[in-house]
């Protein structure tokens, strides 16, 4: 293969249901002296939910953050679909996997301001984007610093449902979050997954990953200790 | 006598640092020797200024020799940011080039449009002054976005994981930055003549300029300042953007590892 058709930058895979949406090939991520993942080799069904179990420090958040390329690994190879991540345009990459954080990140201004930042600027698309995590329309103007926690997290979801993912990767979207806020959420992924959006779901919570998830992934100081 | 105050007057006004040691002998600062190594430094300093000013602008010599002194002054600024900021990569560079710009547009405006005549005696005061104080505003500025990127790392993180590029998704940021530094200049500029008469412009009253010329001159210095921190910051801000981020719209914070 020619240096200039290495590097060329590769259109999006096509989602195909039943092969892997991410596989990790022998990721490792370092920083400066600390090996933070060591060898991961992980296949991310293409359907359900895949929850990631494991105690703060073991790499989950990172492994997350590999997935859309906030971080990219120092060595070894993420792919989506069989394409290696560093292939793809990073910016499509992005709309393609929709991320959820551990906080809720909403930015300075109104919720539909926080809507807007996705690019999409249509008030309707707007409107039922909220209504499908349960927000209705009234909170469009509403001071995104005036919302709960819980509030907060759901129109962040929004703000990522927007951009129509096709995969979703969520970073224990529900750790700041009260019992109810956390259930809410946990049932809008559930119905975000049988609508045909797989999703990477890290959390610590044992009890989430019994409710929730359809696999299992048990990460332990950087590495995969077990796949059930 | 070659200036309004003769060299006894500037001895009688080392009086003024005894002062300044007495009182801080009085309340127990412990600053005494701090304030007489600073006085006696800048003494120092100041007396190498005048001779090196008074070669290069003796008539004769080349203007080449006093924008030498001009890049000299450049790279030294660009150093002492280096080294007040030392973790971020490639400072040095990116405020040199920010002053030369600085430079460039601020000196190009005033010689251009003849607002002083290009001679030694212009160009490397003028510059001096330009340097002097976007090096103040350049190491505030920089401190501002660190701590601004820092502090609003997850926001930053959030708005390029909804595939906003770094340039949209630094801005808000580095706006907000940009205002912190620029601020207190502007308050500065509003109160100039209210609350504090500049020390060029008292300067001049002293060396016998009539009041009209010296406020003339020093509006000149006063926007000259004022354009070249606006220019200075712009390009810092513009610069900490492409090494705060990878080519791959990824936050790069030095020194920050937390993931």
């Amino acid at each position: 293969m020619s240096v200039r058709a290495a590097t060329m930058i590769r259109p999006l895979p096509t989602p195909e249901p039943d092969g892997a949406v991410f596989s990790f090939d022998r990721v490792s991520v370092r920083f400066g002296q600390s090996e933070v993942l060591h060898d991961v080799d992980l296949e991310v069904a293409g359907s359900g939910i895949t929850a990631v179990l494991g105690s703060s420090g073991s790499g989950k958040s990172t492994l997350t953050r590999l997935c859309n390329r906030l971080l990219d690994a120092t060595s070894g190879t993420v792919r989506l679909r069989g394409t290696d991540v560093r292939e793809l345009d990073v910016l499509q990459l992005r709309h393609t996997v929709g991320m959820v954080f551990q906080r809720p990140t909403l930015f300075d201004g109104s919720v539909g301001d926080n809507l807007a930042a996705t690019g999409v600027t249509d008030r309707d698309a707007h409107r039922e984007v909220l209504g499908s995590v349960g927000l209705d329309a009234d909170f469009l103007p509403r001071d995104s610093a005036t919302l709960s926690g819980g509030e907060a997290q759901r129109a962040c979801l929004a703000r990522t449902l927007l951009m129509r993912p096709r995969v979703l990767v969520a970073d224990e979207p529900t750790a700041s979050l009260d019992e109810a806020a956390a259930r809410t959420l946990e049932g809008l992924a559930r119905r975000l997954a049988d609508d045909g959006v797989p999703i990477l779901w890290v959390t610590h919570d044992l009890a989430q990953v019994e409710r929730i998830a359809d696999r299992r992934v048990t990460l332990e100081a950087g590495r995969v200790v077990a796949v059930a | 006598m070659s200036g309004p105050v003769e060299l006894l007057g500037v001895a009688a006004s080392g009086l003024l640092v005894l002062v300044a040691v007495a009182v801080s002998w009085w309340v127990g600062l412990g600053l005494g020797r701090d304030l007489i190594e600073a006085s006696l430094r800048a003494l120092v300093q100041l007396a190498l200024l005048g001779l090196i000013l008074a070669a290069m602008i003796a008539p004769g010599q080349p203007l080449a020799l006093s924008w030498l002194w001009v890049a000299v002054m450049v790279l030294f600024a660009g150093w002492t940011v280096h080294r007040r900021i030392p973790d971020v990569p490639r400072l040095w560079l990116l405020s040199m080039a920010a002053f030369a710009a600085s430079a460039a547009v601020t000196l190009g405006v005033l010689f251009g449009a003849g607002v002083f005549p290009v001679e030694g005696r212009t160009v490397v005061p003028l510059a001096g002054l330009m340097i002097g104080n976007s090096m103040t505003a350049t190491v505030l500025v920089t401190r501002r976005i660190m701590a601004e990127f820092k502090d609003k790392r997850l926001e930053i993180e959030a708005r390029l994981a909804l595939g906003q590029p770094s340039s949209q998704a630094a801005a808000p940021y580095l706006r907000e930055a940009l205002r912190t530094a620029l601020i207190p200049q502007i308050e500065t500029t509003k109160a100039v003549g209210i609350v504090f008469l500049p020390g060029m412009m008292v300067g001049l009253l002293l060396a016998g300029v009539t009041p009209v010329g010296a406020v003339q001159a020093q509006v000149v210095i006063m926007y000259l300042v004022l354009g070249s921190v606006a220019v200075t910051t712009s390009v810092i801000a513009l610069g900490m953007r492409r090494i705060l981020f990878t080519s791959a719209h990824q936050l790069h914070l030095p020194n920050d590892e937390a993931r």
